[in-house]
This record gives structure tokens, sequence and C-alpha cells, in this order.
């Protein structure tokens, strides 16, 4: 038989019967549009990491002081920043330090209030090196007793720039505050004090206690080989170094994770769908005893008949996985637009749910259409 | 509903065609008998030869075995013992996809319920009688058409099943049986759902468009008009007449 003539005696059956053939393509649409969806939405939010990480830039290290040999807490030398600058690759160092003072909207507000907010000298190049934008201090500014808030200690303490605010012993002038900074929330958390003004209003000794270095991203590993060396020649072992996009890039790394259970499910639904395919087919052959019996008496051999019910099954687990397809993306587009994340289904996934849909289709038919091809074809001439 | 019928004491000549395969006889049985898995011997020996162009009415009362030689005529079933010919053909030896060949090309069968699809015009339905006979789609359709007008229901290609009557139904039918021009057309009870006139109607047309005939009927009536009548009881041929 030619293609057109299979399945059009393929789809017989379900011209015969259309809500039944929806109802048991149901089960088959519901698993590849859980199966899809799943596919779709991780890759839609992993597509938003690696968007982040790309206009973010992998090439930011960061140095802090790890423990002695004696377990104390180390410290890095006052020349760290001058040191890692020295570095070809390098294109910016910056530091911060964390300072004892804390910071208060007012100076009636108790101590222990102090609303999670850490107060930090900076140095005159950190928001270059960290690339972030927003209000900064100016070579002067740095030397008199202002500060510039992270995004979030702003928040906390509901300040903004001109306000007052209380640090250590004093009034500080708000300057302004930064734009958040993903690869260093520690920095949206602080209230940033100038260098200079740190160790003249508050006591700070000069030593940092991270440092900020940004490479070329194509040499990031060597400078992070030898920034500890570089930065701390006495101690090389105390210095701890770290790349902040690695964390994002994990996390990116990481979507996948819950979407094994959640595909598994999908799969459980699939197996159901094709069962209940398989049902239906068990019953439609029992029904059409006659037909077949016709069918052999006008020629049909027993591939034929088998043809026809497996081409059956198949148009079957298609309808519902078309319909499982389309929904599937649906979802998948609704969910990423309503996240921001930009709509991301790999090629793979539908060639996948294509090719999960015919597999279950053609198990599915595999015994009903053997039962069909082995009935003797005598039944169509018996009474009915 | 029989007894009582006169169809046309004398049917049209049916037309000449040549055999399938050589001259032989259409259709050949020696010895034939068949019990089913229940143990029924639904014959018990029968030798039968049916010529080209001959026209053979199937008599007997109910459980005589006429059915059973009918599906044995028409490969839908195989022998216990014995051999059955068609066109020449031994079918026990044949595999089954020659068989289903034989049934798409060489063999045509009315049955007493028409089992036409449903919701399916009249000529689709007749032109899947070509179906299983490697025949194009467009060609199907134009014999189909040609067919439905031996029949005389030119009037009706476009017509559904449940548009018809039981008549034109089965008149459907036999366009569907003989759409392919089989040397052996085989009817078991083809008049037995309808009424007197239009089963008339139905044998004319049978005789009229058929090669070779092999009718099985209840209806002595109708066995009358057929040249050759043979009678069964208990899985034996008792009796053969020509007239
Ligand atoms: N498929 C079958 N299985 C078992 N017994 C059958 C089968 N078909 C027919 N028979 C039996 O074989 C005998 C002959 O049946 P059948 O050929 O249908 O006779 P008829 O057509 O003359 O009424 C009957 O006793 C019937 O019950
Ligand atoms: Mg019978």
């Amino acid at each position: 038989m030619s293609p057109r003539d299979l399945l059009r005696v393929g789809a017989v059956g379900l011209r015969a019967r259309p809500s039944r053939a929806l109802l048991s393509a149901l089960g088959i649409a519901i698993g590849i549009a859980t199966m899809v969806a799943v596919i779709g939405i991780s890759a839609s939010s992993r597509a938003d990491l690696i968007r982040q990480l790309d206009s973010l830039g992998t090439g930011l290290l960061t140095v802090t002081p790890g423990q002695t040999v004696r377990g104390e807490q180390a410290s890095l030398p006052r020349t760290a920043v001058a040191m890692a600058g020295q570095i070809g690759p390098v294109r910016g160092a910056a530091a911060t330090a964390q300072l004892e003072a804390r910071i208060y909207r007012s100076d009636l507000i108790p101590p222990e209030r102090t609303g999670g907010v850490s107060v930090q000298a900076a140095t005159q190049r950190l928001l270059d090196t960290l690339q972030g934008t927003g209000a900064w201090f100016s070579p002067a500014t740095s030397r008199y007793p202002t500060v510039v808030l992270g995004a979030v200690a702003a928040q906390r303490l509901g300040a903004r720039g001109g306000d007052q605010v209380w640090v250590g012993e004093r009034w500080f002038t708000v300057l302004g505050v930064l734009d958040p900074l993903p690869l260093a929330p520690e920095i949206d958390r602080s209230a940033l004090v100038g260098w200079p003004a740190a160790a003249e209003h508050l006591g700070f000794d000069g030593h940092p206690t991270t440092v900020y270095v940004r490479a070329d991203p194509e040499s990031v590993t060597d400078v992070a080989a030898v920034l500890p060396r570089t930065v701390n020649p006495e101690h090389p072992e105390e210095t701890t170094v770290a790349r902040p996009s690695d964390a994002l890039a994990a996390r990116a790394a990481a979507a996948g994770a819950l979407t094994n259970l959640l595909l598994g499910l999908g799969g459980v639904a699939l197996l159901v769908g094709g069962v209940g395919i398989a049902n239906t087919m068990v019953v439609s052959v029992l029904e059409r005893r006659r037909e077949i019996g016709l069918r052999r008496a006008l020629g049909a051999t027993r591939t034929d008949i088998r043809l026809q019910f497996l081409t059956e099954s198949l148009l079957l687990s298609a309808l519902g996985g078309l319909a499982g397809l389309a929904l599937g993306a649906l979802v998948t587009t609704g969910y990423a637009l309503g996240h921001g994340f930009p709509p991301t289904l790999d090629a793979w996934a539908p060639a996948g749910a294509v090719a999960a849909t015919l597999l279950v289709g053609v198990t599915a038919g595999i015994y009903p259409a053997a039962r069909a091809a082995r009935l003797s074809p005598t039944v169509a001439l018996s009474a009915p | 509903m029989s007894g009582t019928v006169h169809p046309d004491p004398a049917p049209p000549p049916r037309p000449r065609r040549l055999p399938a395969l050589g001259d032989g006889p259409v259709a050949e049985l020696a010895g034939v008998t068949k019990t089913y898995p229940g143990g029924v011997e639904a014959l018990r020996g029968v030798d039968l030869r049916i010529e080209a162009d001959e026209a053979v009415a199937v008599v007997g009362p109910s459980g005589s075995g006429k059915s059973t030689l009918l599906h044995l005529l028409g490969t839908l079933d195989l022998p216990s013992s014995g051999t059955v010919r068609i066109a020449g053909h031994d079918v026990a030896r044949l595999p089954d996809r020659r068989l289903a060949a034989l049934r798409a090309t060489t063999i045509g069968f009315v049955f007493q319920h028409f089992h036409l699809t449903p919701g399916t015009s009249a000529l689709d339905n007749v032109a899947d009688g070509l179906l299983y006979a490697k025949t194009p789609p467009d060609e199907r359709r134009r014999r189909a058409a040609l067919a439905l007008e031996r029949v005389g229901l030119a009037h009706r290609l476009g017509h559904r099943p449940h548009q018809l009557s039981g008549g034109e139904q089965q008149r459907v039918a036999v366009a569907r049986a003989v759409v392919g021009e089989p040397a052996l057309l085989l009817a078991d009870e083809p008049t037995g759902n309808l009424d007197s006139a239009s089963g008339a109607e139905v044998l004319r047309v049978l005789s009229a468009v058929a090669a070779t005939l092999v009718i099985i009927t209840h209806d002595a009536d109708l066995a009358a008009v057929l040249p050759r009548r043979v009678r069964m009881r208990d899985g034996r041929i008792v009796e053969e007449e020509t007239s």
C-alpha cells in the first residue's frame, strides 16, 4: 500500500470515534507537554544566567586573607593593591577593607540595630575595577567624611544622596548610591568610605581585606595563579583567590538539577499515555473484527492489517505528541517572558519529543496490531 | 420473506469473459473435509468443480456446511484435508501474501450484511474494492464509478450508506465485489436481509455483472433461477441439478 493509502486507512478508526481518539491521545499530550516545558524552562533560566555572565564578564578575581598556619585570621599587606596592579594582564586593581565602625541613620538609634550594613574603606579605583555604575568619590571627596552606599545598604538605611548618617563617632554625608553589583553582592550591603578618609576619621590601619582584580578574560587563570605570590610575597599560602563569576556559572550548570525529577514525572505520564493508547487499540481491534475480515476478503495481507493498526496507533500518539509539544512550548514562552528570561528551547527537545512520541506509538501499537493481523478472515462472513 | 419471490424468469446473459488463468476450472474441490477446532465436522468429503462462467446456487438447511464451503472457495480458510484449487492454484501451498493477492484480483465477495464503511460515499466504498490490488487512487475511483453504473447506481455515487435503501446498499456491495473484475464471485445469502423485490433486483444484478457466480441461498425460488444447483446436507453434497 502507498503511504497515502496507509495514512487513510490508519485514520479510519480515529474518524469513526474522534472523541475516543482525543481522550487516548491526552495522556501522551500531558507527558510531552510536561517534558518540553521542563526542558524549556530550565533552558530559558540557564540562558538568562549565561546572558548575565556575558554582560558581567568573567575577568574579575578577588583576593582575601585566609588563615595563618597557626589558625589565626591572616591579613593582606598594605601594598597588595599596588602589587596586583603590576601583573601584566591586569586591567585594574582595587581594594576594600572591613572597618570596626558602624553606621546608623541617626545618632539616636541603639547600637544593636545596625541593619546589616557594614562599613568599608574603598580605594579610588573600586568602581572602575568592578565595572559598576552609580555615585562615586572624587579624589577630593574621598578625603572627607563622606559615604557612598551600596544598593541594599541604601534601602536598609532608608538614606539617599545628601542625607547625613552617623558613622563611628561623627556625621558623614551620603554622596549617593551605587547600582547593584551582581558579582560583588558584599558591596551592595556596604557603606563605603574613601581610603584616606577612613584612615583620618575612623582609625583605619591601611590593610585591605579584599583585593579586587580585573584581568583579561583569557588570562584569568594565569593571573589567579600568580596573585598569591604577588599580593603577599611573604605568605602566599595565607591568601585565597576566587572568581565571583564561578558562582553564577555554577548556578547555570545546576539549573538542570530539579529538572531531572520533573522530567521523570513527564516520562511517567508518557508511559501511562502509551498504556492508554495500547488499551484503546486493543478495544478497537475487538470492535472492528468484521472490518478486518472484510479487508482480508478484499485482499489485504496480514502485513497490510498490521500496518493499518500500527499507523492508527502512531497517528494517535502523534496527535498527542504534537498537542503536547505546542502546549509545552506555550508554557515555556509564558514562564520565560513572565520572568524576563529569553524563551529558549534547544532543537533537541522537540526532536526528542517527536522521537519519544513515535517510540510510544509503535510500542503501544505492536501488540494490538499483531492481534488484528492474526484474526481469521472468516469473521467478516459470520453474522454480527 | 422468501418463497414468494418471482424474479425475472430469464436473467440477462452474463458477460462472457476469459477465465483468469488458462482453460481449467475456476474452482475445484477434491475430497475436501473441514473439521473446526471444537470437533465439528462441517464438511465431510466434498468434490466440486466450477467452470468459468458458470452460475451455481448452493442450497441446504442451516448448519449443512454452505458457508464453510464458501470460505474455502474464497481462500478465507483452509481445508482440513483434500485439496482446493482456485484458478489452478492449490490454496494450501500459497503463503498469506499470495492468498491475499488471489482474493484481491480473482475473487469477489458479497455478504449477507453489506459491510459498507459508514460515513463514506458509495463511490469510495466501491473504490476500496481495489485498495489492495495496487491500483492507483484515480484509477480506483474511475473504475468504481463504472461499477456503480453497472449495478444501476450511477445516480448515487456521492450517497453515504445510511442514505441508501437496503437493496441499494447491497448493490453497492456487489459493485465493490466486481470492481476488480474477479473471475469468481461468491455471495453468502446476499438477499437474506432484503425484501423480496430488492432481493430479486440484487440477484438480477449479480447475474448480470459476475463472470463465474456461486450464491448460497435459502430461497428455493431464487435458486431455481440459476442454471446449476448444488444441495448440501450434513457436510456433503447430496444432490446436483443443472437446467
Ligand atoms: N468457526 C467455527 N467454529 C466451529 N464451528 C463452526 C464454525 N463455523 C461453523 N461451524 C459449525 O460448522 C457447521 C457448518 O456451519 P456453516 O458452514 O456455517 O453452515 P451453513 O452456512 O450451511 O449454515 C455448523 O455446525 C456450525 O455450527
Ligand atoms: Mg451460513
